[in-house]
């Protein structure tokens, strides 16, 4: 009587839910690959089963790579979102570090504006930005976004390693200090390393951020062999009204693989990173 | 020779002021250059008439005037309030069941949280060109499955019908950002001792007893958070709207970031283009103020 009545809770409050919050999340990746398999005579049959493949064909992913210059872009959305990342997490420590274990004047004030700096929007930045890069001669060129990239990055690092740097007791610090250290022996040789899952969780988190920023990249990188995939897929895929479904799903389902890829080994530390400033407040 | 000890080098790097001083002052300067400058910059573009190829004149509130009687710029701003507000909605109270549904032993629990997390790692544009394909009116996913069921005989223009295509652009963002919420939440449920929710069952409490008066307030430090952070991002989206609609049929899926990108891209009045965005500034501060403000009488 108990066991049925459990099954049953397990049944509705578990895996009906579970089934549905699954089709939901995932069903739009189902249709990209299925759409990216198919031949157009297939893909465009209106009797044939849409989310089935009868005659599984690789013609899309074949033309996508001759046609365009999609691993190129692969390549420089990687490139961007590595460098940028490894900027931004230099710099966010440098900013991350004092503010959350040193006491000294304007540091409530300093902490402030780096969280105001989620408030200004990209839209009002870019017309300066590109008069910037452009003043600068690196209009054009991956240089311009790798410079801009971190300016949405470094807030963002700065703001969860505060929160990671906070946690690594005081007592630390003062006794490697009593012990002869140098403040920069202590931060190196002590707190930092106690901080590795930190870096991981704010690094990953940037990367994923930087791989997926669009405004940036649609403005600066205009030459078809510099771009990014977003900006990529939207420029030179899609061709006036004319929609080659079976081509940007390729595309799209070809271009997210890297990402997940990366994602799938840092899962744990991106899910610290992405619930670190509202679980511990 | 002065009296005292010599000033030596050393000694005055180990001052904290100092220290932290050496350390902030390069990334500093970058921000300064890379984000304070071209904010600076932009807040002046606009009180400024500049077009493409020309210097700019100044033109004080003229840029806010001419938003002000510009009637797409209201529909612009309704529509981010109404897409914010409901896109919001949704995935919190989405969220939030996720997060319950989740909360309870089963295997493969740490698989099924990486792979429910899918639509908000993969790039924004990539998903929104697979949801475009999907609200296809032709060949779509969606209108075959409505056929197929028999429900409708030929299926509606997802994105050629105003409310459609606002339905359209928050189903997406929900769709996004709905795990952002509940892995968050799921991280809060968490953290809720045990014995609080036994003692609760103790004293009698049943299941919606527990979760209004233990789970809910002791959830609303994350909840509250987490919707501030998914405000602001949802108030200022960009790319969704770019790709899914252009902010059409007749402007009625236009937010004021992508608003504010036409002017100053595709008509090329940077000044007014820069007041338009500048414009989401006092209005998104206006919101968080209200929700923070909500939150404290409570």
């Amino acid at each position: 009587m108990v066991g049925e009545l459990t099954w049953f809770r397990r049944l509705f409050g578990l895996w009906i839910p579970m089934a549905a919050l699954f089709v939901f999340a995932l069903f739009p990746f189902a249709w990209m690959a299925a759409t990216s398999l198919k031949a157009n005579a297939e893909l465009y049959d209106p009797t044939s089963n849409p989310l089935w493949i009868k005659h599984p064909s690789l013609v899309h992913y074949i033309g996508l790579i001759r046609e365009s210059n999609f691993f190129v872009w692969i390549g420089n959305t990687m490139l961007v979102a590595l460098v940028a990342t490894l900027i931004s997490l230099l710099f966010g420590v440098m900013l991350a570090y004092p503010l959350a274990r040193m006491r000294f004047p304007a540091s409530g004030l300093l902490a402030l504006s780096v969280g105001v700096a989620y408030l200004v929007p990209q839209t009002l930045l870019f017309v300066p930005m590109a008069d910037l890069i452009n003043r600068m001669r690196l209009g054009d060129s991956l240089n311009a976004v790798i410079l801009t990239y971190p300016t949405l990055l470094v807030p963002f690092c700065a703001w969860l390693l505060i929160g990671y740097f906070k946690t690594v007791p005081k007592e630390l610090e003062e006794a490697a200090l009593i012990d002869g250290a140098s403040r920069w022996r202590a931060m190196t040789r002590v707190i930092l390393p106690l901080c590795t899952p930190g870096f991981l969780s704010a690094g990953i988190f940037a990367f994923t951020l930087a791989q997926n920023e669009f405004l940036y990249a649609l403005l600066f990188l205009n030459s078809s062999s510099i771009r990014t995939v977003p900006v990529g897929v939207t420029g030179e895929l899609i061709r006036g009204d004319a929609f080659y479904w079976g081509q940007l799903m390729a595309a799209a389902f070809l271009g997210s693989l890297p990402v997940v890829l990366i994602y799938s080994f840092f899962v744990r530390y991106y899910v610290a990173g992405l619930t670190a400033g509202s679980v511990k407040g | 020779m002065p009296s005292g000890r010599p000033f030596r080098v050393r000694e005055w790097l180990e001052r904290e002021a100092v220290f932290s001083w050496l350390m902030l002052t390069p990334p500093l300067l970058f921000l300064l250059a890379f984000l304070g400058y071209p904010f600076c910059y932009g807040v002046y573009l606009s009180f400024v008439k500049r077009n493409v190829a020309q210097s700019g004149t100044f033109v004080g509130l003229g840029n806010f005037v001419t938003l002000w009687n510009d009637p797409i710029f209201w529909q612009a701003a309704w529509n981010t309030f109404r897409f914010t507000a409901a896109a919001t909605v949704l995935k919190l109270v989405g969220g939030l069941a996720m997060a319950l549904v989740m909360h309870q032993n089963f295997r493969f629990k740490g698989a099924a949280r990486a792979l429910l997390l899918l639509p908000f790692i993969v790039p924004t544009v990539l998903s929104t060109v697979a949801w475009q394909w999907i609200l296809d009116p032709g060949m779509g996913l969606f209108n075959r499955g409505l056929m197929f069921f028999g429900l409708v005989q030929q299926g509606p223009s997802w994105l050629g019908n105003p409310t459609l295509a606002m339905v359209s652009i928050i189903l997406v963002n929900t769709w996004r950002g709905l795990p952002f919420f509940g892995i968050t939440i799921l991280a809060g449920l968490q953290t809720i001792p045990a014995d609080l929710m036994e003692s609760a069952t103790i004293d009698g409490a049943g299941a919606w007893a527990r979760f209004r008066h233990v789970t809910l307030p002791l959830l609303m430090p994350v909840i509250f958070v987490v919707t501030t952070f998914s405000i602001i991002f949802t108030f200022f989206d960009f790319q969704l709207v770019y790709v899914l609609t252009g902010g059409g049929p007749a402007n009625s899926t236009h937010l004021m970031a992508t608003y504010a990108y036409v002017i100053s891209v595709t008509s090329g009045q940077m000044g007014l283009g820069s007041a338009a965005a500048l414009a989401m500034v006092p209005v998104l501060g206006v919101i968080l103020l209200l929700m923070s403000s909500y939150v404290r009488r409570d």
